[in-house]
């Protein structure tokens, strides 16, 4: 392979062909030619072997979170990087393979060197499911870093798979758009689902916005994750493969942060997306005419309360007016939140309204760091995969120059040490394995800081829910003492007037009646908000706690990672240097 | 100064000033790089500072400034004089104006005469040379008085690439099979020739990588650094005891950032630069290889032009001609330089098989040493790294049970 290219015909080929020179290069006798591969099994119970090595790190791991909480609310605990690959650890040993340093006796206590590190996978699902396709694209979409049981004997794993291209039925002759459908396939143990069991659905993207939306009205004030854009512009651009593919990804993504939520894993709707064969029986979303158009018949229903319902149902009152069909209301609360702005009647609640504004400002401060975090996370990434791959060419340019030497030497000298020069380019090529390794490793760590962006957008949601409850509670409000007024101004009006004026009597009624159900709906406005408040400080505060873990835990995972491959490296270098020892020059100073 | 300096070790005939005063040693260090002259004049001047207990040299100690372009001149005069010999290279001349007054440039230019100095120093015959002692003992005026009689009338680099090309094209004539008589044919020479010109392409392929690499190590540093600020201001944002941690690990980002721009440096002092230097050193091989060329033309043909003339001279001998005295001294003459030029042509290639051994001998002995810093370089890197990130574990541990 080596010997029919000259040194310009390498510098052509491109960087792919001299991995794979670098992968199938016999690096001799430390078996370390296959290293590349990432390990495909977790072994579940490979605890004998593995006791020694875990009592060593036990001082280390630390098993559950004491703060117990109540059932709730979900706090990852199985959450330690050095608990959850053990696994990992435990393939080194039962695998069989020798570690890169070759003698672990002479390591104490046990080294981050002598781990393989696994691709990293903290859902503890994966290890219980044995077998799992465990490419590597399915584990890097793996989300949060928490298993979402605090026991780990509940799990619900659910993966997107198999995207088919369907046909809508349609009577024209045309025939209908064609749209893509993904399989959505569902392992869990949970009695909420009649666990255990698995079950799979065919589900489009439009249903995904379905259930989002649906759930955004069902669980006002939780921090519910965002789901995966429309991206309208990108399914033009892209290539259809690609397209299908990143979506199928970031749809997985999306359902398994839904299935990690406490509260929303519960949920109907979530449980009905995720169950229901056939079509989705959610109510779908419409577009704005239609709710203009719907807006516009139930307007008179509101003001009269016709048709039976003397009122309007009062949770369609406290659903937000925009996402609702409520054109009226929307119009009214637009005007209200103007007046609010410009300084008109004040809230009634301030002092809250102050921490909360408070905490508001704090969370966008908070997603601005986390957003130059993650850009400069992006760059160390980048710096270290770069010093992978020089390393890497730098071996080899050292293996061609070797090699030509031992051909064509014409002096003995040149025959006298040829391993000198070789040992320098193997460790480098095998260096620059490691670094290729570590990234793989510090992406997965550190896309914990992107996970967080997807959260912070889910709390600024619930906060959203929080000041447009406000604004209908304000709205209301804003209501009563007009429509106060203007009974008094009538019935001074009709006292004038003996005996009554019945036209005006009966719109004082009228006006009563109104009054009434706005009191009405004023008083579960207020009861809703204070809902959506209460949701928002248990929501804030487990995402606090979340956050507090899983970036404790990205921390230790990277830092680990770094020393792991550090100690690996140092390891390989160290051998070199002593086995070029005589060319040490302190030594040689006579 | 001299303590940090990092000279690399040179295999040589000769012991070190350390050892006992009878045996003969002659070292040499160029320090203390100074600026002289304004805009456009400006140039650095160093000291040379001698040390023997050679006989031909005034004495035990002496200091001498020069600059760049006696070295030059100095090296001039020995390819010149010692046709045959490899004479050690020297650093390249000219530097993008920004650059040729940074310490970096500076340091590695200084490092490199040292060595270049040294290496004559230490050769059997080169540190015999008349003009080496001129370069290492004659004051500053005289010395410029020799550089500038000299100029002009040595091989200007135009010339040298020419030659270079005229070697190269009838290596591969003679690769092709093409008759060229006034060229040597040995298999042996070929080899050899093949080789060196083999050499250059991989080491400075080598070096092409090992320069890359001490940019990825500065980069790398650079990236940390970032990534450390960045780091500490989440942990400011963030309450404890995730804060402290976070910014726990922004310090010891910072802190690594550092190391890796010292490893840079290291990397380019201590391994870049021997690959460059060896470059170079193949180069003036190269130099070499032509200048035997032409000697072997040279004999060639003096020697075919002497047979013509003694065959004219028998010719003239037997017609009892009398211009046969005037041929008789022609003959003689031209007998004379073609003994000459066959002398000069065989001291080449005797010089050169001793060369081509010290040189290989050279080479493994100083790429075994630029390999084993690099390696311990290397490992040292590794392990504060190690050992900065292992420090923090502790701590995390503690932050996380909380």
């Amino acid at each position: 392979m080596m010997g029919s290219e000259n040194a310009d015909g390498f510098e052509e080929t491109n960087l792919n062909a001299q991995r794979d020179v670098m992968e199938n290069l016999d690096l001799g006798v430390d078996g370390d030619a296959g290293g590349d591969n990432p390990l495909k099994k977790s072994v579940v119970n490979g605890d004998t072997s593995n006791s020694g090595y875990r009592s060593a790190m036990s001082t280390l791991s630390n098993v559950r979170d004491p703060l117990s909480p109540p059932p709730t609310v979900m706090i990852p605990a199985d959450s330690d990087p050095l608990l959850a690959p053990p696994s990992s650890y435990e393939d080194f040993r039962s695998f069989g393979s020798k570690p890169i340093s070759s003698d672990n006796s002479y390591i104490e206590p046990p080294s981050y060197a002598d781990v393989i590190f696994s691709p990293f996978d903290e859902n503890s699902d994966s290890e219980i499911n044995g077998a799992e396709d465990s490419s590597l694209h399915s584990q890097f979409s793996d989300s949060l870093s928490r298993s979402p049981s605090s026991s780990s004997s509940d799990y619900i794993k659910i993966t997107v798979s198999n995207p088919q291209k369907e046909q809508e039925t349609s009577n024209s002759i045309v025939g209908g758009n064609t749209y893509i459908t993904y399989q959505i396939t569902t392992r869990t143990n949970l009695p909420e689902f009649d666990g255990p069991s698995d079950f799979s659905v065919r589900r489009r993207f439009r249903d995904v916005v379905t259930l989002a939306d649906r759930l955004a009205e069902s669980y006002r004030g939780f921090c519910i994750p965002p789901r995966p854009d429309k991206s309208v512009v990108e399914s033009q651009v892209m290539q259809k493969q690609e397209f299908v593919e990143q979506r199928r990804v970031a749809l997985e993504k999306y359902l398994r942060r839904l299935s990690a939520h406490p509260v929303i894993r519960n949920s109907d709707e979530l449980k009905v997306f995720l169950q229901k064969q056939g079509k989705l029986p959610l109510q779908m979303s419409t577009d704005v005419a239609s709710r203009m158009l719907d807006g516009a018949v139930k307007l008179p229903k509101q003001l009269f309360g016709e048709g039976g319902a003397s009122a309007v149902p009062v949770h369609e009152v406290v659903q937000p007016a925009k996402g609702g069909r409520d054109l009226l209301r929307l119009f009214k609360e637009l005007r209200q939140s103007v007046s609010n702005d410009w300084g008109g009647s004040k809230p009634p609640v301030v002092e809250e309204d102050r921490e909360f504004l408070e905490k508001k400002e704090k969370m966008h401060d908070l997603e601005q760091q986390i957003i130059n975090a993650s850009q400069q996370a992006e760059s160390l990434v980048k710096a270290q995969q770069d010093m992978g791959e020089t390393m890497g060419e730098l071996g080899l340019a050292f293996i061609k120059l070797t090699k030509f030497e031992n051909e064509e030497a014409t002096s003995n000298a040149q025959r006298i040490r040829p391993n000198d020069m070789k040992n320098l380019a193997t460790a480098a090529v095998k260096a620059s394995r490691f670094y290729r390794e570590l990234n793989s490793q510090t992406v997965k760590h550190l896309d914990t800081l992107h996970e967080y962006l997807g959260m912070m957008m889910a709390v600024q949601g619930a906060f959203a829910d929080r000041s447009s409850a406000l604004l209908t509670v304000q709205t209301l409000l804003s209501e009563l003492p007009s429509l106060q007024q203007r009974v008094e101004k009538l019935e001074a009006a009709s006292s004038k007037v003996f005996g009554g004026d019945k036209s005006r009597i009966r719109k004082i009624e009228e006006l009563k009646e109104t009054i009434k159900v706005t009191e009405d709906a004023k008083n579960v406005a207020i009861r809703e908000y204070e809902r959506i408040k209460e949701n928002n400080r248990s929501e804030v505060e487990r995402l606090e706690k979340e956050r507090r873990a899983d970036f404790m835990n990205m921390m230790k995972g990277f830092v680990v990672n770094q020393v792991g491959y550090a100690e690996k490296m140092g390891n390989v270098w160290a051998k070199v240097a002593e086995e070029s020892s005589q060319y040490d020059i302190e030594k040689q100073s006579s | 100064m001299e303590s940090t300096e990092q000279t690399r070790s040179i295999s040589g005939s000769m012991q070190s000033p350390r050892s006992p005063s009878s045996l003969p040693y002659l070292s040499v260090s160029v320090t203390d790089p100074v600026k002289l002259g304004n805009g456009v004049q400006a140039y650095i001047s160093y000291r040379v500072i001698t040390k023997t207990n050679l006989p031909e040299y005034q004495g035990p100690e002496k200091i001498v400034i020069r600059r760049y372009s006696d070295f030059v001149w100095l090296r001039d005069r020995l390819f010149e004089k010692y046709k045959g010999i490899f004479i050690p290279p020297l650093p390249e001349k000219s530097a993008v104006e920004k650059f040729r007054f940074s310490a970096e440039f500076i340091e590695m230019r200084r490092a490199a005469l040292d060595i270049f100095v040294n290496r004559i120093a230490l050769h059997p015959e080169l540190q015999q040379s008349e003009d080496l002692r001129t370069f290492l003992q004659a004051d500053e005026e005289t010395m410029d008085r020799f550089r500038f009689q000299e100029t002009g009338i040595f091989k200007k680099p135009a010339d040298l690439m020419q030659m270079f090309r005229d070697v190269q094209s009838k290596v591969s004539d003679a690769v092709l099979g093409k008759e060229k008589p006034v060229e040597e044919t040995t298999a042996a020479y070929e080899k050899l020739k093949h080789y060196i010109f083999e050499l250059e392409n991989h080491l400075a392929e080598a070096q092409k990588h090992a320069y890359r690499l001490v940019k990825r190590h500065r980069e790398l540093g650079q990236s940390l650094l970032d990534f450390g600020k960045a780091v500490k201001l989440f942990g400011a944002c963030e309450g404890e005891p995730t804060g402290k941690a976070f910014s726990d690990l922004g310090t010891k980002s910072e802190l690594l950032s550092i190391k890796l721009q010292k490893e840079a440096q290291q990397v380019l002092m201590n391994f870049e630069e021997p690959l460059k230097d060896y470059v170079r050193y193949v180069q003036s091989i190269k130099a070499t290889i032509a200048e035997r060329g032409t000697a072997f033309k040279q004999h060639c043909e003096l020697a075919e032009t002497t047979k013509l003339k003694e065959i004219n001279l028998d010719k003239l001998m037997l017609t009892r001609s009398d211009k046969v005295g005037e041929a008789e001294i022609e003959y003689r003459e031209i007998k004379a330089e073609s003994e000459e030029a066959t002398r000069r042509f065989e001291r080449i290639v005797t010089r050169m098989e001793e060369e081509i051994v010290r040189f290989q001998e050279q080479k493994t002995e100083e790429m075994g040493v630029a390999f084993h810093q690099f390696a311990k370089g290397q490992a040292r890197l590794a392990n504060s790294i190690a050992d900065a990130w292992r420090s923090l574990l502790p701590k995390l541990e503690a932050s996380s049970t909380v």
